[in-house]
């Protein structure tokens, strides 16, 4: 069997998933193909997807990056800030965003490549640097002045139950696409995650690797911070408090090697799908709230259970191959 | 002599003859370093706002450093073995609210739902510690489903509620001055780091621990069962997460839902800073006890400090996410440093 096809047979498992799970909730519970319902699904999918993408770019290099949510939650509250205080207008509030976001994953990424301690300690680190920054400008109160442009983006649909942020999203998809198949730092990154030593040996810059995708996951998270804001209509200093088990629970289903080295795309968007609607699924047949939480852990459980199987026979694959 | 322990590490043996030479030794320790960096915290909070060594000021920060200490403990112990746990706050909370059942759905006495809330803490450890062991996946992502999973039970069974009835003596025993200063909860704190020195200087248990930590494959080669050792270490870590919650309860007076924040994440920070700052290898296979508890209290100082300062409660949490990053620099340095040393 070649690569090619073992990865794709990978993610058409999942959509088989999706779509027999989407099946099987519609049979039983109409109201979820509802346009409302479908509309606050795909809204969920939109965002998280965001969120997991900023941590699948920092898995394909083998790392961790626990400040995401903390990067998201800057980058929000700058943006509504920057518009309620400061007056600026939305494109200049959102480039201001973003260069937070930049900035903020550039500083992760180069502390890890120049200290070589682990990204997990550092973005221990900066997540606390990170959430005070938006605790303490904000002190802890949300920006209510939102301008009315942001708030119509954050509500309108674009066609049928598609919602206007899932534009963001389904950009981001197609540049993540590109990055890891087409362009060379995406390449680079994989090869980093997949052998450190040996991607230096043939010439990748791993310290260039790493910054870059930090720099990528801070970016994402930025824009997932801000969309949040446009969805909620306000700028809550609390986004991306939540963030951290889907941002690993994700690209782990959509099958996401952990140490590193491969990671898919349309894995992880459906990934997200399936967690969006196993949530939703708990919320039409009235399981508890407080259930949730015990689910998305059971399925991040499961997911590496999947990832683990899936290592060993990739090993064997390989030993099949030598 | 500090009291951190490491296998077959040169500073096992004091250097008697060359006195000069392990002063020097003692200087370049993170232990030295810490209590420079108390002394000199200490001096100028106490300098620009007399109240910061009042009487009370003083109780209070014994009681908060006495709990952020047992935090660094319950995760220090895995980091022995190379891992972590995020989910000691979890744990914590899981453990506490259990005890707060025991007395008020069963009416239990408080020593035996005490005991119930370390078993409780030495079986979620131990739930941790088997699913790593047996599946071969890294503990940073089996505990932060378990953290998520252990929280998520926690709320749906106690709807979130917190157990505010519970016998006096447990907010008695946190509100108790002795000499007017001094809480009984760090008198606590210094018996479980004389404990856990004891464990890993005198006892092959903990050797055998610093040992599969250090190198697993040539420990297992040795004869150390490997796998049980670190499911030892996790229980270690639940038991020592679950002592930290009674203390916390004790310092509240209720076994509440949210005293380590959503799903225990706010003892994060706590938890890696006091091991780190105190010189615990991130690899495995090497624990600094005192220097914990050094690191603990240096962070307590620090907040208290600049909380009377009137610096915001949110700037604070900023400056210990940078103490982390410029300990983890400063710890990167010195070893660079021994290392040129040990070529020349």
């Amino acid at each position: 069997m070649t690569r090619a096809t073992l990865f794709k047979q990978d993610w058409t498992g999942l959509l088989a998933v999706v779509l027999v799970a989407g099946g099987v909730i519609a049979i039983l519970k109409p109201a979820f193909l509802s346009s409302y319902n479908l509309q606050i699904l795909l809204a969920t999918v939109a965002i998280n997807a965001m969120i997991a993408f900023s941590q699948a770019i920092i898995i394909a290099i083998g790392q961790m990056n626990l400040s995401i949510g903390a990067i998201g939650g800057l980058a929000a509250v700058s943006f509504a800030g920057a518009m309620e205080v400061w007056g600026l207008p939305v494109p200049l509030a959102i480039l201001l965003g973003l260069a937070i976001g930049l900035g903020a994953g550039l500083a992760n990424g180069w502390l890890v490549a120049v200290s070589g301690i682990s990204a997990f300690i550092i973005t221990l680190a900066s997540l606390y640097v990170f959430t005070g920054i938006t605790m303490g400008i904000t002190e802890a109160q949300p920006f209510y002045k939102i301008p009315e442009s942001v708030k119509a983006f954050g509500n309108a649909t674009l066609v049928g139950p598609v919602p206007m942020i899932a534009i963001p999203t389904i950009l981001v998809i197609f540049a993540m696409g590109a990055l890891l198949t087409r362009m060379r730092i995406g390449r680079h990154i994989l090869a980093v995650g997949g052998n450190a030593h040996a991607a230096e040996l043939g010439g990748v810059s791993v310290n260039t690797a790493v910054i870059w995708a930090h720099a990528i996951s801070g970016v994402l998270a930025a824009i997932a911070g801000m969309v949040i804001v446009a969805r909620l209509q306000i700028g809550q200093p609390t986004i991306g408090s939540d963030w951290l088990i889907t941002s690993f629970a994700a690209p782990v289903i959509g099958g996401a090697l952990l140490q590193g080295g491969h990671i898919s795309v349309i894995g992880t968007l459906l990934g997200v799908v399936i967690i969006a609607i196993i949530t939703q699924a708990l919320v039409l047949f009235g399981v508890d709230p407080f259930a949730m939480q015990i689910v998305l852990g059971a399925l991040i459980l499961a997911a590496v259970a999947i990832d683990r199987t899936r290592s060993v026979r990739a090993e064997r694959n390989r030993t099949k191959i030598a | 002599m500090p009291l951190d322990t490491a296998v077959g590490a040169p500073q096992d043996q004091p250097d008697l003859g060359a006195p000069n030479r392990s002063l020097r030794r003692f200087l370049l320790t993170n232990e030295f370093g810490l209590i420079a960096l108390i002394v000199v915290f200490s001096v100028i909070f106490a300098t620009l706002s007399p109240a910061f060594i009042s009487r009370f000021s003083l109780f209070a920060m014994g009681r908060t450093m006495a709990v952020d200490i047992v935090v660094g403990f319950s995760m220090m112990v895995v980091i022995a073995t190379g891992g972590l746990n995020l989910s000691v706050g979890a744990t914590a909370v899981c453990a506490v609210m259990f005890g707060g059942w025991l007395i008020e759905g069963v009416g239990l006495a408080l020593p035996v739902a005490m005991l119930g809330v370390l078993a409780l803490g030495a079986g979620l450890g131990w739930l941790n510690g088997f699913a790593i062991v047996k599946t071969g996946i890294h503990s940073f992502v089996i505990t932060l489903a378990t953290m998520s999973i252990f929280f998520g039970v926690m709320i749906f069974l106690t709807r979130a509620e917190a157990f505010r009835d519970l016998p006096p003596a447990v907010a008695a025993f946190g509100k108790m001055k002795i000499g007017g200063y001094l809480s009984p909860l760090l008198i606590v704190t210094v018996m479980v780091a004389l404990a856990l020195s004891y464990l890993y200087r005198y006892t092959g248990m903990g050797r055998r621990m610093l040992a599969a930590g250090a190198a697993p494959a040539a420990a297992e080669l040795s004869g150390i069962r490997v796998n049980n050792t670190f499911i030892a270490c996790h229980v270690l870590s639940g038991v020592l997460a679950a002592v930290a919650g009674l203390m916390l309860t004790s310092r509240t007076g209720a076994a509440i839902p949210s005293m380590a924040g959503h799903l225990g994440q706010d003892w994060l920070l706590p938890a890696f800073l006091a091991p780190v700052l105190g010189g615990t290898l991130l690899s495995g296979g090497r624990v600094a006890v005192a220097g914990t508890f050094l690191g603990g209290a240096l962070v307590t100082i620090l907040s208290s400090g600049l909380l009377l300062m009137q610096v915001g409660e949110f700037w604070v949490k900023a400056v210990l996410g940078l103490l982390l990053l410029l300990a983890v620099f400063a710890d990167k340095a010195r070893r660079v440093y021994l290392a040129k040393r040990k070529m020349a």
